[in-house]
């Protein structure tokens, strides 16, 4: 044998499995061959003893079924309220979820894990089954003890009907019992069990007789009891064989087998996929369900196409990947399909044609069988025909369907007209064997333009008009010739080919539309989404794009850090799904399935949610509310939902990342800033504080020995330069505010000749002897501008005129209006910027000059551009014609949207 | 001198500034009476009846706002507000819970004490009721609906006479921008500030010697106007 290494992605497949099960509650499972057995009571037995041992254990739900033993058990156990659900006037008790959910008990025990809530009741359940609900408790972590028999297994569901004849409803998927921690199987020879039943022990008297008859034959419960033994055996294999992968064990005899289950539209189909079920399960193989659209089956009526997602579904819960394939055969496309795959075993059902039809047209299952190349074909076959089985109605729904075009008759009669026409003109000069050429054009033209009715209609008009007119004798109804009715023959086949030809053209024409414009939707949305920035933004954009394709109305909840959905803000995009209800919302977040209209968990909702993102990275929630129910349970549309929920998933993931990669790259910006920063206002704050120390000490001490003249001068030096410092601070302050980029602006009107203004009060003298003067035209409209902020940008100039010009340096400051923006110039005829770095002029911590006296550490022309960017303008400096510096930048006339 | 003493409270948390106005305040014949907290600053106030409140807003166990708006229940005494120069709004707020007039932290002496004394001032004459006021060389005839300086009369429309007598009512106090707009066009148009600055330049053009450096009507950036004489500091 090989020694084979265990896949190291398996193992860790496993590990987190292990790690997954840790943290869900264990399911506990008594297990029996059918009901009486007593599963109940031992699980009522075994709760009494842990109860005893000190485990805090609650019964959730218990079936009565008036069984007094049962009853008896019950006694002295904490029960759980049931929850009364109306439903058609009827009052039921149910198991409360909410309140299991609230106890938090650490066992709780819930009878009947097969049993169906009731859709329709009053309050209406969060889950259509109670396995569902048990799911949920055992994902919060509480540990879950509960009984089923074997007949409402999933996979065994029609076996149990074909061999009893009583098609159990309520099914729970194999999933569940597979995954079970523990399945404690309840076993009773069945002579004991009759015996019990006849004793009344499981059913009520009058029940028991009809019971008896059609389900509890001793033959049935024989079968029963060996289907669940055998069960419970796979199971102990199948657990025996995953731990070996652990372990390191040789996999050799785990050959790679793949199943793949082909399935049609009809009746056998169900039968066929738990066939294939059984199948990879007893090979231990990853199994996928195919279905395959041809252009044949794209005529189907609604009611068969809907079944195809059911079947679909029922593959999925049976745990196989589920695959819909295109193509012009469904043999063709199975075959590239099981290529692709690898598959090892194709199972299909049996072939239905026969007689000369099998022998006309090859099923699907003959032409697989012919054409298998590495691959075995199993056929399935059929059972015996359920009188109950919905019968397909195809014709009639098609027939009822398509409406009759009326107008593409018409149109075959006019050109059959024309060809009389022309046949009348050539006449005279041809034989009428080439006149039928001109009929038979005809009839083409029709059979290519308007499909076959219109072409048989042109067939048999255009033969009679040609019999009519030009047979001898002309213009009566009298075949003298036989030759003419070969000819009409052959003129109806040809057309009728054609007619078909085309029909089946443009049936596939449709079906490859149909693929494209899927296609392209998506690609359109997916091409918005990524040139799109933000979360916000993209969710607008999924909204607009799925309400339009969907039409519905849609929402795309995003939760924040708390993993808390909330509504959207404000100013909602049309086709926007206002008033979700975001409990059902939150939940489908948390578990990360879907919820809603159309699906197992609260079905009644009046929307669809599903959850975006993958399985461990939730990342939001798709809400669609259809205008037409019906349109969003299509399974075409359906399908396309989830790939755009798939999409939209996809971008917001990009979008979060990005969001944290720029969140980390200012972070990095804001520390460098800071860093720098301190080192660069370290020298300008030491300065001044030295002046004001030693001066203010001076004045302290040596007060009574200093002239009145001296100490008015220290004490005139600690003023200003408390006032240099101030300026810096605050300067320090607004940048580090600006870059922060949570600056906001309060926008208002201000004229430009009044913040001016209150810039040169601001500047109390310190431009003496400068002076300033302002040109603006009396028409410059008002500038809607965050007005402190645009006076500091005036302020900043002017300081810089009064650091760096000679006493006597003139500016000017003149304005245009130019559109929705005022350009202003700042102009002065000092000694203009240096050449030297003049783009660094804005970067923080540039002076003009190199290091000096003056005090500002070069922040004043970084926090003009950082206001004026905020304003949506930007600053660039120039030269002054005539010498001088020269400042340019634009202001906003209109209200920022 | 022996006119009699003004009594000032001022309400300020950090002891260093009181300090400082203190002294500076006793320098020019005030009398101080002080307060650390909002609720000090309520009992002061009743029990000395000061002339003037220098009140800083923030305050350890309330808002400055408050102590305004719970003494202007009871008395027109004039306020001064101490704040920072970023708040506007905090300064907007102050000024339509009541106060008087803002002075920007750090201030200087001059300064705070010119705004004192104008705060007095004006109280003294706010219970004069006159219809000719007078501001520095600018004469305003309420009654007549004129102004007039030196250089000659002006001729205002009546929406900008309005602007002028709701300024010219609190010669010296900033009027918020807010005030102006409902007292002058009424509530509804609450948020046009665009045709205020028109009206605003078009009254400088008239009134100010050199209207792109107004002497008498001030702007206080953010925050609203203020018709004043000219100061001589």
């Amino acid at each position: 044998m090989v020694e084979s290494r265990p896949d190291p992605d398996e193992l860790l497949a496993s590990v987190q499995a292990a790690e997954a099960r840790a943290r869900r509650g264990k399911l506990r499972i008594f297990f029996g061959g059918a009901a009486g057995v007593g599963k109940t009571y031992s699980m009522l037995e075994a709760a009494r003893n842990t109860q005893a041992s000190g485990v805090d254990l609650v019964v959730g739900y218990v079936e009565p079924h008036g069984r007094i033993e049962t009853e008896r058990l019950l006694e002295g156990l904490e029960q759980l309220p049931t929850l009364p659900v109306r439903y058609r006037g009827i009052t039921r008790r149910e198991f409360d979820l909410d309140a299991a959910l609230r106890r938090r008990p650490t066992i709780m025990v819930v009878d009947e894990l097969a049993h169906s809530n009731i859709i329709e009741g009053d309050p209406p359940p969060r889950h259509a089954k109670r396995w569902q609900d048990i799911e949920e408790l055992l994902d919060t972590g509480i540990d879950v003890w509960t009984t089923v028999n074997v007949q409402h297994l999933e996979s065994l569901n029609d076996l149990v009907a074909q061999i009893t004849g009583v098609r159990q409803r309520e099914t729970i998927p194999d999933r569940i019992f597979d995954e079970a921690d523990e399945i404690e199987l309840i076993d009773l020879p069945p002579d004991d069990l009759l015996q019990r039943l006849k004793a009344g022990k499981i059913y009520i008297e009058e029940h028991a007789r009809t019971a008896i008859d059609r389900f509890f034959r001793k033959s049935n419960l024989i079968a029963l009891r060996e289907m669940a033994l055998r069960r419970m055996a796979d199971r102990v294999d199948a657990s025996a064989r995953a731990a070996a992968v652990v372990d390191r064990a040789s996999r050799a005899w785990m050959a790679r087998d793949r199943v793949l289950v082909a399935i049609g539209p009809d009746e056998q189909a169900e039968q066929v996929v738990r066939a294939g079920k059984r199948l990879a399960d007893a090979l231990d193989a990853p199994w996928s369900v195919v279905y395959v659209e041809t252009p044949e089956l794209l005529k189907l009526s609604q009611q068969e196409r809907n079944r195809r997602i059911d079947l679909l579904r029922l593959g999925e819960s049976l745990g196989a990947e589920t695959v819909t394939l295109d193509g012009p055969t469904a043999a063709s496309a199975l075959l590239e399909y099981a290529g692709t795959r690898n598959a090892t075993k194709i199972v299909v059902g049996a072939p239905k044609r026969s007689g000369w039809r099998a022998w006309l047209r090859r099923s699907t299952t003959t032409e697989l069988a012919r054409r298998a190349r590495g691959f075995d074909v199993i056929t399935v076959g059929e059972m015996e025909q359920r009188a109950d089985a919905p019968r397909s109605g195809r014709r009639e729904d098609i027939d009822s369907a398509r409406p009759i075009h009326w107008d593409r008759y018409g149109w075959a009669l006019i050109i059959n007209a024309v060809c009389t026409l022309i046949a009348f003109a050539m006449y005279e000069y041809f034989e009428p064997t080439n006149l039928v050429m001109v009929y038979l054009l005809g009839s083409t033209i029709a059979g290519i333009r308007f499909g076959r009715g219109p072409a048989v209609l042109s067939a048999v008009v255009n033969v009679a008009a040609f019999d009519f007119c030009f047979v001898p004798p002309r213009f009566a109804f009298s075949v003298m010739d036989a030759q003419y009715l070969v000819t009409f023959t052959v003129m109806l086949i040809v057309t009728l080919v054609i007619a078909n030809l085309m029909a089946s053209v443009r049936q596939q024409t449709r079906v490859a539309g149909a693929r494209e414009r899927r296609t392209f939707l998506l690609y359109a949305m997916s091409r918005e989404l990524a040139a799109t920035r933000g979360t916000d933004a993209m969710a607008r954009v999924a909204v607009r794009h799925v309400a339009e394709v969907f039409q519905c109305k849609a929402v795309v909840l995003l939760p924040d850090g708390a993993g808390k959905l909330h509504l959207p803000g404000e100013r909602p995009e049309p086709g926007s799904f206002v008033g979700s209800d975001l409990s059902i919302a939150q939940w489908v977040l948390d578990h990360g399935r879907r919820a809603g209209l159309g699906s197992d968990t609260l079905p009644a909702a009046p929307a669809l949610y599903l959850p975006l993102g993958s399985e461990d990275h939730r990342l939001g929630v798709l809400g669609v509310l259809p205008t037409n129910p019906r349109r969003v349970l299509l399974p075409e549309q359906r399908h396309l939902l989830e790939t755009f929920a798939g999409q939209i998933g996809l971008a917001v993931e990009r979008a979060r990342l990005a969001e944290s990669a720029e969140a980390s790259r200012v972070e990095a910006e804001t520390e460098s800033l800071r860093n720098t920063l301190l080192a660069s206002i370290s020298h300008d704050l030491r300065t001044p504080l030295a002046v004001i120390a030693g001066a203010a000490s001076t004045l302290a001490e040596r007060s009574e020995s200093l002239e009145p003249a001296e100490r008015e001068r220290l004490a005139r030096s600690v003023e200003r330069k408390a006032h240099d410092m101030t300026e810096l601070v605050s300067n320090v302050l607004d940048l580090m505010h600006f870059e922060s980029g949570r600056l906001a602006l309060h926008r208002d009107w201000q004229t430009l000749d009044d913040l001016i203004g209150m810039a040169l009060s601001r500047m109390q003298g310190r431009l003496e002897p400068r002076s300033v003067e302002l040109r603006l035209p009396d028409d410059l409209p008002p500038v809607h501008v965050d007005a402190n902020l645009i006076v500091q940008v005036f302020a900043n100039l002017l300081d810089n005129v009064a650091k760096y010009t000679e006493p006597g340096t003139h500016v000017v400051i003149s304005a245009t209006a130019n559109g929705d923006r005022v350009e202003v110039t700042f102009d002065d005829d000092g000694p203009g910027l240096p050449l030297r770095n003049r783009a660094r002029l804005f970067d923080k911590f540039q002076r003009g000059t190199e290091e000096g006296a003056t005090i500002g550490a070069g922040l004043g022309l970084s926090i003009c551009r950082a206001i004026l960017r905020a304003h949506g303008g930007e600053i660039s400096p120039g030269e002054r014609p005539g010498g001088g510096a020269r400042f340019t930048f634009t202001l906003p006339v209109k209200e920022a949207a | 001198m022996t006119q009699a003493q003004y009594r000032v409270l001022i309400v300020e948390d950090e002891p260093s500034i009181r300090d400082v106005l203190r002294t500076l305040l006793q320098t020019a014949n005030y009398r101080v009476v002080e307060a650390d907290t909002a609720a000090r600053a309520e009992i002061e106030a009743r029990s000395h009846k000061p002339d003037l409140l220098i009140v800083d807003l923030g305050l350890p166990d309330g808002d400055g706002e408050v102590v305004i708006r719970n003494v202007r229940k009871w008395s027109p005494v004039p306020i001064l507000v101490l704040s920072a120069r970023t708040m506007e709004e905090q300064k907007i707020s102050a000024l339509d819970a009541g106060a008087d007039d803002y002075v920007t932290k750090p201030f200087s002496a001059p300064e705070l004490l010119a705004r004192a004394r104008a705060a007095l001032r004006r109280n003294a004459r706010g219970s004069e009721q006159t219809s000719v006021l007078k501001i520095g060389d600018l004469t305003i005839d309420l009654g007549q609906r004129t102004a007039s300086t030196p250089r000659g009369e002006m001729h205002f429309t009546p929406l900008e006479f309005r602007v002028l007598e709701c300024l010219a009512r609190e010669t010296g106090r900033i009027v918020t921008q807010r005030q102006l707009v409902r007292e002058v066009w009424g509530p509804d148009r609450d948020g046009d500030t665009r045709s205020l600055r028109v009206f605003i330049k078009n009254i400088r053009q008239k009134i100010e010697p050199d209207p792109s450096r107004p002497r008498y009507l001030i702007t206080e950036a953010g925050v609203g106007y203020r018709l004043s004489a000219p100061v001589t500091l």
